[in-house]
């Protein structure tokens, strides 16, 4: 029973330390790293899903009858670009992140932006001049 | 020609995107995105017809016979929803150039317009494929060009805002890809039609049970649902203003699309209201949201936060009529869909003319601004009379029909609840229209002048249309009321 699922069970904690990765870590690179265990754990559970035990790769010949289904692998690889993209995109966010904020711990730039919004509701409408937000 | 326009109406945005980047010239980039924008609406419109007149379209993708291949189904839902975001993304598109020469850097003005393509292509695929895996693809489409658009914003906090959208939008994206993944253990096909036949087969068991609940997670971290909202006022505040009056009109109601699709349809109605008890859920979810995100909208100094909240709130309220299970709550659910579209879309280009002119939108720098732009800030007042559902604007038809399901199923107390939000509503629209009518203009507001035409052009077809559509209701309610009734008559 433990071991047919091994699979499975790979897949549940792969799963499980890429969220606790992503909720609990406040720096947004090790935040990336969770989110992407968090996806693989996902390509893991569908790639196993279409093996079949004593199945070989589907190519058509005269003595293969048995062999895994290649759907859920095709449609993996979809996923994985997808990941790909997110990662990327995620990272290129991080570094304007650094260059804005000068930091990459949640914590801090949360400051700072607390600190851009009491700024903001205190500044008398006469003396408005809304250029603290914005990025050099 | 009208064979394919289902597989048109996402292949034209989609293949216009690469080509922008041959044309380079920001002004000529605009134009086209425009007239592709223009074609997918017209697309759309010949597709509602089609399918009013001669029901469902089954389009097969590349000639693949469905459940095999990739199968494209419009039926009165996905047609109803089509047309809206097509519309809304015209009429948005419109003021674009005018509104990002003032927010993005001009180098950047180019690919501004790709994206927007691509997230429009992304938004229409959802909903008009009927491949569940599609679904995926197309959403992942759409999320990523929507992180990277809300990163074009000048704010810094924009990328902040963008980054936890991305976190959250790829957890609730891979929890439907994981529903979607078991969903194909148990049945062994992706097609949406093939599903809901086979799922009652196997209903009983944990896995379809597992799957229903990850889907439902995740479609709810994409439509804002309280308590998972948390990633959406950052990100509708800090975009460019383009980019919000696009994604508060139209990418929330794609979720709401979704989890129409998948309770209704795929998963069907008794096994999704008795698997879990959604009803009590969402009920719950729903009112809690409207009550707590409007009394958040009223304590906000930025006009945009206010806004972004008062979206949550009227998420609720789709919700709400969502869980009643009844045909006349789920009308109200799309025709507040539409609605809602209408409004935020006005009110939120309205806020985009403001940040044209004005440079930003904090409430302290609205002093007198009714004086300087008269028609932006009535277009803003209309809108907002809109979302607190007073009669003879659109918000109060679907507000009406939300209160009629309630009520046929006597549910007082949940009632006076989507009356209370309405008073909050009140108090939030309020505060703008105090300071920006009675209070004197102060030296930065003085210098002001009415917004261009470019932006009163769209603003004030779409306040035309909140008037238009709570008047004359025939449109909207015929074509809601006959979507709901076919979702509920079994096969969509």
């Amino acid at each position: 029973m433990l071991l047919g699922l091994f699979n499975d069970w790979i897949v549940i904690v792969l799963m499980m330390i890429g969220l606790y990765t992503v909720i609990a870590h406040g720096n947004l690179i090790k935040k990336l790293v969770g989110l992407t265990i968090f996806q693989t754990s996902v390509f893991i559970f569908y790639i196993s899903m279409a093996k079949v035990s004593g199945g070989t790769a589907p190519i058509l010949a005269d003595d293969i009858t048995k062999y895994s289904n290649p759907l859920p692998h095709v449609l993996i690889l979809t996923a994985i670009v997808v990941g790909i993209a997110t990662t990327a995109l995620g990272l290129a966010l991080v570094v304007r992140i650094k260059e804005a904020y000068n930091t990459i711990e949640e914590e801090e730039i949360q400051q700072q932006d607390n600190q851009i919004q009491t700024m903001l509701t205190q500044q008398t409408p006469s003396k408005e001049d809304n250029n603290t937000g914005e990025q050099s | 020609m009208i064979a394919h326009l289902p597989v048109l109406q996402v292949i034209v945005p989609l293949m216009a995107a690469p080509i922008c980047l041959v044309l380079k010239r920001p002004q000529l980039v605009w134009l086209f995105s425009l007239i592709v924008s223009g074609i997918a609406f017209f697309i759309s419109i010949l597709l509602l017809q089609q399918v009013i007149t001669s029901g469902v379209i089954s389009y097969e993708l590349g000639g693949w016979q469905a459940p095999w291949g990739i199968e494209y189904r419009i039926d009165k839902l996905n047609a109803f929803l089509l047309l809206i975001i097509t519309a809304i993304s015209t009429l948005v598109l419109f003021s674009a150039q005018a509104s990002i020469e003032k927010e993005i850097p001009k180098d950047k003005h180019t690919l501004f317009y790709i994206l927007y393509l691509l997230s429009l292509t992304g938004m229409l695929g959802i909903v008009a494929t009927g491949d569940a895996f599609n679904v995926f693809v197309f959403l992942e489409i759409s999320s990523l060009s929507a992180y990277a658009l809300i990163a074009l914003g000048k704010d810094k906090r924009a990328l902040w805002a963008s980054y936890q959208y991305l976190i959250m939008g790829t957890i609730g994206a891979t929890f439907i890809l994981i529903g979607i993944g078991l969903m194909y253990q148990m049945t062994g096909t992706l097609n949406m039609e093939d599903l809901s036949q086979r799922l009652p087969e196997v209903a009983q068991t944990r896995t379809v049970f597992t799957a229903f609940t990850f889907v439902i997670v995740g479609v709810c971290l994409k439509l804002a649902l309280f308590p998972l909202h948390l990633w959406l006022p950052n990100a509708y505040a800090y975009a460019p203003s383009i980019v919000t009056a696009f994604f508060a009109a139209t990418a929330t109601k794609v979720a709401i699309y979704l989890l129409i699709r998948f309770t209704f349809s795929i998963f069907g109605l008794s096994f999704s209201f008795t698997a879990i008890p959604l009803q009590t859920l969402f009920m719950a979810l729903g009112l809690l949201g409207i009550v707590i995100a409007s009394t958040s909208a009223i304590y906000q100094t930025n006009i945009k936060h206010l806004f972004a909240y008062s979206s949550i709130a009227q998420i609720g309220y789709m919700i709400v009529g969502f869980s009643m299970t009844s045909v006349t709550g789920l009308t109200a659910t799309l025709l507040h869909l539409f609605n809602h579209a209408l409004m935020k879309s006005a009110i939120f280009l309205a806020l985009a003319a403001v940040m044209y002119r004005l440079g930003n939108v904090q409430l302290s720098n609205f002093h007198g601004l009714g004086r300087q732009m008269p028609l932006t800030m009535a277009a803003i007042v209309v809108g907002g009379l809109s979302l607190i559902g007073v009669p003879l604007t659109v918000g109060f038809v679907s507000k009406w029909y939300l209160l009629v399901a309630l009520i046929e199923q006597g549910w007082w107390f949940v009632a006076a609840l989507v009356l209370l939000g309405s008073l909050l509503a009140l108090v939030y629209v309020w505060r703008i229209v105090e300071v920006a009518y009675f209070k004197e203009p102060t030296n930065t507001s003085l210098a002001v002048t009415e917004a261009p035409v470019v932006f009163l052009i769209p603003v004030w077809t779409l306040v035309i249309a909140n008037i238009y559509f709570g008047i004359d209701t025939r449109l909207s309610v015929h074509v809601a009321q006959a979507a709901a009734m076919s979702l509920f008559g079994g096969a969509p």
